[in-house]
C-alpha cells in the first residue's frame, strides 16, 4: 500500500488512534484511585493545618479519625443536619465545594449586591469541622472561598470553642501571585491572625484585614489583620471573604444555632 | 507551527547512518545542551520557561516531564516514521504527543501531587511546546529510533538546563530559598535578605534567559548571527 493512499491514511490514523488511547485509558484508569486519595489527603492536612493540629511527623489519617468531626450544615437555616437526614448524593468523602456551588440543586446563587466575596454561587449544604478533645469541642473550622485578584482562594478559617476568637487560617488552593497575593501560604502572617476576634461585643462582624500594618496601640487591633504587602486586590478580596463567610450568608446562622447550645455531642 | 515549519530546515541534519559512532551519538545528545539549545539558540518553548520558574522544584519536575514526552515522542514518531501519510503527518505526531503528556500529567498527579497543584495547566501545555513538535518534524521523521532517542533526551536536556538554571536563581533572588529550604534568610523573618520580586514574575524569566544567551555567546562566539 502506498503511504499516501486513501487506505493507508485511514489504517494509520484510526490505529495510531486506538493504540494511543489504550495507553491513555491505562494510565488514567490505574492511577484513579491514587490522585482521589491524594487530594482526600490534602484536604484532610489543610483541615488540620486550620485546626491547629497538622504536624509533620505524624499520620494525619489518624489524626483526623480521632480529633476531627465533620457536620454537614444547611448554611440558610444553620440547622445541623444527622448522618441520616443527609440529602441523597451528599457525603463527607465525596463532598466537592466546586461541584455543590454550581449543581442546580445543591447550589444557589448568591444576589449581587450581597455578593462580597464574588463567588457568585455557594452550596447550600457544607461540611464543617468539630476538633474534638475528650469530648469537648475546642475548635470549630469553617471552609471559606472568595476571589481574590486572580483567582479564588479556597480554604479554611477555625474559630475557638468561644466561637468568638480565629485560631488559624490557611488556604488550600489559589492562583495569586507569587511573592504577592500568594504570601497568604507565609507561615508568618498565617501566624498573624490567632487570637483576634471575629466578633464584636454586639456579635457583628467585625475582623478585618486592612491595608498596610495593624497599630497595635489601637482599639481595634484585635479585630485587625496587617494585608499582604503589595496585594491590595487579593487582601481585599480576603477581608471581603472573611465578612461574607461570619456573616449570615455564610456561617453566622450556623455560629448562632451553636451558640444556643444546639451543638450535639 | 509557522515557528516549527520553519525551523524544519534549520534542524540538524545527521546522515542516517545505520549505526551509530560514538562521536555521533555524543554530538547527538551534547550539542542541544549549548550549542544548539532549543530555548537559548532557537528561541523555542520560552512560554513555559517563563511559567514554571518561579521554583527550583517545579522546574525539575517540568524538565522531567518534557524529557519524558520528548524522548518517547521522538521514538515513536522515528518508529512508524515510514508509515505515516505525510498529509496527516502533523497531526500523527500530535496525537502521540498529547497521550504521552497525558501520561505524564496522571503521572504527576499520582506521585507528586503537591508539585501538580503548582505545575496546574503547564504540564498540559507541554503539548503546545514548539521544541517537541520541532524535534517529531525535524527530526525524528528522518532518522531512526536511536539517533532520535538520543536527540529527544539531548533537546530535553538543553531545555532543562535553562529551566533549572533560571529557577535556580529565580527562587534564590526572589524567595531567599532554594527547594523550599532557607538560604538568604529574609528581612520578614527576622533576617538580612531584602528579596527581589521582580524575580517571582515572568519579566524576569526573560532577563535570566538572556543572561544565559549572552554568556553562552560570550563563551561560543560562533552563535553570535550576522547582522
Amino acid at each position: 500500500m502506498q503511504n499516501d493512499s486513501i487506505q493507508k491514511t485511514i489504517f494509520v490514523a484510526v490505529a495510531l488512534c486506538l493504540v494511543c488511547s489504550l495507553f491513555v485509558s491505562l494510565f488514567a484508569v490505574s492511577l484513579h484511585d491514587i490522585q482521589k486519595e491524594n487530594k482526600r489527603l490534602d484536604k484532610v492536612k489543610n483541615i488540620l493545618i486550620a485546626g491547629g493540629l497538622y504536624d509533620p511527623s505524624v499520620d494525619v489519617q489518624s489524626v483526623y479519625e480521632n480529633k476531627v468531626v465533620p457536620l454537614l450544615i444547611e448554611l440558610d437555616t444553620g440547622q445541623i443536619l444527622n448522618s441520616e437526614e443527609y440529602p441523597d448524593g451528599i457525603n463527607v468523602d465525596t463532598y466537592d465545594l466546586k461541584k455543590m456551588a454550581a449543581d442546580p440543586t445543591f447550589g444557589r446563587s448568591v444576589d449581587s449586591d450581597r455578593d462580597i466575596a464574588n463567588i457568585r454561587n455557594r452550596p447550600k449544604y457544607m461540611f464543617v469541622y468539630k476538633v474534638m478533645e475528650d469530648d469537648k469541642l475546642q475548635r470549630i473550622i469553617l471552609p471559606i472561598y472568595g476571589y481574590g485578584l486572580w483567582s479564588t482562594l479556597y480554604g479554611f478559617v477555625s474559630l475557638g470553642n468561644d466561637l468568638q476568637s480565629i485560631q488559624g487560617i490557611t488556604f488550600y488552593e489559589h492562583g495569586e501571585t507569587p511573592g504577592l497575593g500568594g504570601e497568604v501560604d507565609n507561615a508568618r502572617w498565617k501566624g498573624l491572625w490567632p487570637g483576634k476576634q471575629a466578633f464584636d461585643d454586639a456579635g457583628k462582624v467585625a475582623i478585618s484585614v486592612i491595608k498596610g500594618q495593624v497599630n497595635p496601640k489601637s482599639e481595634k487591633a484585635k479585630y485587625q489583620v496587617d494585608g499582604l504587602s503589595g496585594a491590595t486586590i487579593t487582601t481585599r478580596g480576603l477581608d471581603s471573604m472573611l465578612k461574607y463567610w461570619l456573616g449570615n450568608e455564610g456561617y453566622g446562622r450556623f455560629l448562632d444555632t451553636l451558640k444556643q447550645g444546639g451543638a450535639r455531642g | 507551527m509557522a515557528e516549527v515549519i520553519e525551523r524544519e530546515e534549520q534542524a540538524p541534519e545527521v546522515p542516517p547512518s545505520p549505526s551509530l559512532t560514538a562521536k555521533e551519538a555524543k554530538s547527538l545528545l551534547l550539542t542541544p545542551v549549548f550549542d544548539d539549545n532549543p530555548i537559548g539558540r532557537q528561541v523555542l518553548g520560552v512560554c513555559s520557561a517563563l511559567a514554571v520558574t518561579t521554583k527550583l522544584e517545579t522546574s525539575i519536575v517540568m524538565s522531567l516531564a518534557v524529557i519524558f514526552v520528548i524522548t518517547l515522542s521522538n521514538i515513536s514518531v522515528s518508529l512508524i516514521r515510514n508509515h505515516i501519510p505525510s498529509s496527516v503527518r502533523i497531526i500523527v505526531q500530535m496525537t502521540i504527543i498529547a497521550s504521552l503528556v497525558i501520561i505524564a500529567d496522571q503521572a504527576i498527579q499520582a506521585f507528586a501531587y503537591n508539585i501538580s497543584k503548582q505545575l496546574s495547566i503547564f504540564v498540559g501545555l507541554i503539548i503546545t511546546n514548539c521544541i517537541i513538535m520541532g524535534r517529531a518534524e525535524g527530526f525524528a521523521m528522518k532518522n531512526p529510533p536511536t539517533h532520535s532517542l538520543l536527540d529527544g533526551l539531548g533537546n530535553g536536556f538543553g531545555y532543562s538546563t535553562i529551566l533549572i538554571v533560571v529557577g535556580f536563581f529565580r527562587e534564590l533572588l526572589g524567595s531567599g530559598k532554594l527547594l523550599g529550604v532557607d538560604i538568604l534568610p529574609l528581612i520578614t523573618e527576622g533576617g538580612w535578605y531584602m528579596p527581589n520580586g521582580l524575580m517571582l514574575l515572568s519579566p524576569s524569566a526573560f532577563f535570566l534567559i538572556g543572561f544565559f544567551i549572552w554568556v553562552v555567546r560570550a563563551w561560543k562566539p560562533e552563535q553570535v548571527e550576522e547582522d
